[in-house]
């Protein structure tokens, strides 16, 4: 066993390529510190759920290694698993049983779970939920946004050391969304590591503590959060329908790494004393409509790391 | 979900968080489960029904049309004695009806989960790739008895309910007792189960390779017909041996006193070289096999 201390999830070199040879995960180096919680981030497409599955077993890497609290899977899956609570790429159930059966079926697929409390359990975990009243109804019937909980609930079925959770607010209204969100929180505060793949940024900037970004099958970045967003400089914005001869007075007075659009030019000002710019732009005659610095957000950070936005099909 | 929603009402956190018992405490659970995943299902009884009205058909149009001594063989003696109706339900369900319940069933067993995406549930949580199968391979199994014993219990109700009973004629000639009758009419219900187990294993093998359940019960039945059509080509007799279906018929030795134990036992055999050589290669194909679905 691990020590409390020890990353629960490594991966070296990890890489994955298809029959066809598409590499789909290219020598991913992974590390999720104790009682992060930490966004995987990325396109669709980009990697993120084969690398998922290769960390739980699913699929065999074809190079590299995975480490699971500790231990060397897929080889000791049956010893790591129990204390590994999953949802991989979507929700999957028998639609002609209930939500209740359903999650007795895959407890009772674990053979250190305790068949004595296994409904108490499932009870306890469809009410972490908010699916109690759901549990007698059969899945056929469920919205995807309750099977989304219901796939939520079966890895609440056991107290784990790690959730793996690929897209756990997939299909969920903005309150479901954010029952999710509190969810994750408190889970994250019992000392629960939270290992959570999403394409919705603003979940990462409110819940993560560690974020790591795909881009086609590569690691491109991996910190914390904080750090990510301390290197995001803020920028200095000017509105003006005299864009050409905006940027070139901010360039005699500076200002690097221009870009403008058609009403508005934007750069790293630095450490340059901002105030003073102004002036100098309403005498060389620019109409100014907006004036000031904005701090990137996180998907601007993501664009910049990815080169493509976030929604981008395969 | 507000504060109070999220307390726990039964367990506390503690008692949730307890040491769990060593693995392999609780190994049955996973096949329990999988009886329950066979026989919880619409489907499965559907099936089993049909099996059931099998005996009831076939009497209620022996008993309408009234002839005697007519028809050859099992059927011919039904009117004589109702036991009979057993013995000849489940030789009449042996060439198809028992076959396709057998390929609907097993072509389901993986396929299914994997067309539901349940595989990835059970992997990681774990259930053991090894394991699964041999659930899997279980409950196929109790399937294939089920099955034979519904048209026994069956057979035997409406054989009592619609024809005399009595001491039973044997095909060697000597007569045994109504119980005697009955018990090797259970054999040959537990017979015709265990040679189901070849096919039972093509259809766990098959299911094993793909992910859409229809086209796993369409290649096991075509692998059932071939085995059929390859036994009714007399040139190539010398494989007749060796086809699935070649044992099926040594049921009827039990019939004899004492029994033809020869036949059956080589049915059994091929049954379990058939079983082990298809268990096999689907246990290779499961235990390596990247789990996308």
């Amino acid at each position: 066993m691990a020590s409390p201390s020890s990353p629960p999830v490594v991966t070296r070199g990890l890489t994955k390529r298809f029959r066809g040879g598409q590499v789909a995960v290219d020598a991913v180096d992974l590390e999720v510190p104790a009682g992060s919680v930490f966004g995987f981030l990325g396109p669709n497409g980009s990697g993120k759920t084969t690398t998922i599955r290769m960390m739980l077993g699913l699929i065999s890497p074809t190079a590299g290694s995975v480490e699971l609290l500790g231990e060397s899977m897929p080889k000791a899956q049956l010893r790591v698993l129990p204390r590994v609570g999953a949802l991989v790429e979507g929700p999957a159930f028998y639609p002609f049983w209930t939500g209740q059966a359903n999650l007795l079926r895959f407890d009772a697929a674990d053979r250190t779970a305790d068949p004595r409390t296994r409904k108490a359990r499932a009870g306890q975990a469809l009410e972490r939920v908010g699916l109690s009243n759901a549990a007698n109804k059969k899945v056929r019937a469920y919205s995807l946004g309750m099977r989304q909980r219901l796939a939520i609930a079966v890895a609440l079925m056991q107290r784990r050391e790690l959730l793996v959770l690929d897209e756990p607010t997939n299909g969920l209204d903005p309150q479901g969304t954010r029952e999710v969100r509190h969810l994750i929180q408190e889970l994250a505060s019992d000392g629960t590591t939270i290992f959570t793949s999403t394409h919705l940024l603003a979940e990462v900037e409110q819940v993560c503590t560690h974020a790591a970004v795909m881009s086609r099958g590569r690691l491109v970045r991996q910190s914390t959060v904080a750090e990510l967003r301390s290197e995001l400089r803020p920028r200095l914005v000017v509105r003006t329908p005299d864009v050409g001869q905006a940027a070139e007075t901010l360039k005699s007075l500076g200002v690097t790494d221009l870009k403008t659009t058609a009403e508005t030019v934007e750069g790293d000002a630095g450490e340059l004393p901002i105030d003073k710019f102004a002036a100098a732009l309403v005498a060389a005659d620019v109409r100014i409509h907006g004036f000031g610095l904005e701090r990137p957000s996180l998907e601007d950070a993501f664009v910049a790391l990815t080169g493509e936005g976030f929604d981008v099909a395969e | 979900m507000s504060p109070s929603e999220l307390s726990p009402s039964e367990l506390s956190p503690s008692e949730l968080s307890q040491v769990r018992p060593s693995a392999g405490r609780h190994t049955l659970a996973l096949f329990k489960s999988e009886l329950h995943l066979v026989f919880g299902r619409a489907r499965t009884w559907v099936l089993l029904a049909v099996l059931a009205a099998v005996p009831v058909m076939i009497g209620v149009a022996i008993r309408l049309s009234g002839s005697e001594g007519d028809a050859e063989g099992f059927l011919g003696q039904v009117a004589g004695n109702g036991l009979f109706l057993i013995v000849a339900s489940l030789a009449i369900s042996l060439p198809f009806f028992l076959p396709t319940a057998v390929t609907v069933v097993s072509g389901e067993s993986l396929a299914g989960e994997s067309s539901l995406g349940t595989f990835r549930n059970l992997l990681t949580a774990p259930a053991g790739r090894s394991r699964l199968l041999a659930a899997k391979m279980v409950a196929l199994a109790v399937f294939c008895l089920a099955a034979t014993m519904v048209i026994w219990l069956s057979g035997l109700i409406a054989g009592v309910a619609l024809f005399p009973v009595g001491d039973v004629l044997l095909l060697s000639g000597t007569t045994v007792s109504l119980a005697d009758g009955l018990v090797r009419a259970l054999g040959i219900a537990v017979l015709i189960a265990l040679s189901m187990l070849g096919l039972a294993g093509i259809g766990l093998f098959v299911s094993s390779l793909t992910s859409t359940p229809l086209a796993a019960m369409a290649a096991t039945f075509g692998a059932f017909i071939v085995s059929g059509i390859l036994g009714a080509i007399p040139q190539i007799d010398v494989i007749h041996p060796w086809l699935l279906i070649y044992g099926w018929p040594s049921f009827a030795d039990l019939l004899r006193d004492p029994p033809y134990w020869d036949a059956i036992g080589r049915n059994l055999l091929l049954q379990g070289a058939y079983l082990a050589v298809f268990y096999a290669a689907a246990w290779a194909r499961i235990t390596s096999r990247d789990i996308n679905g």
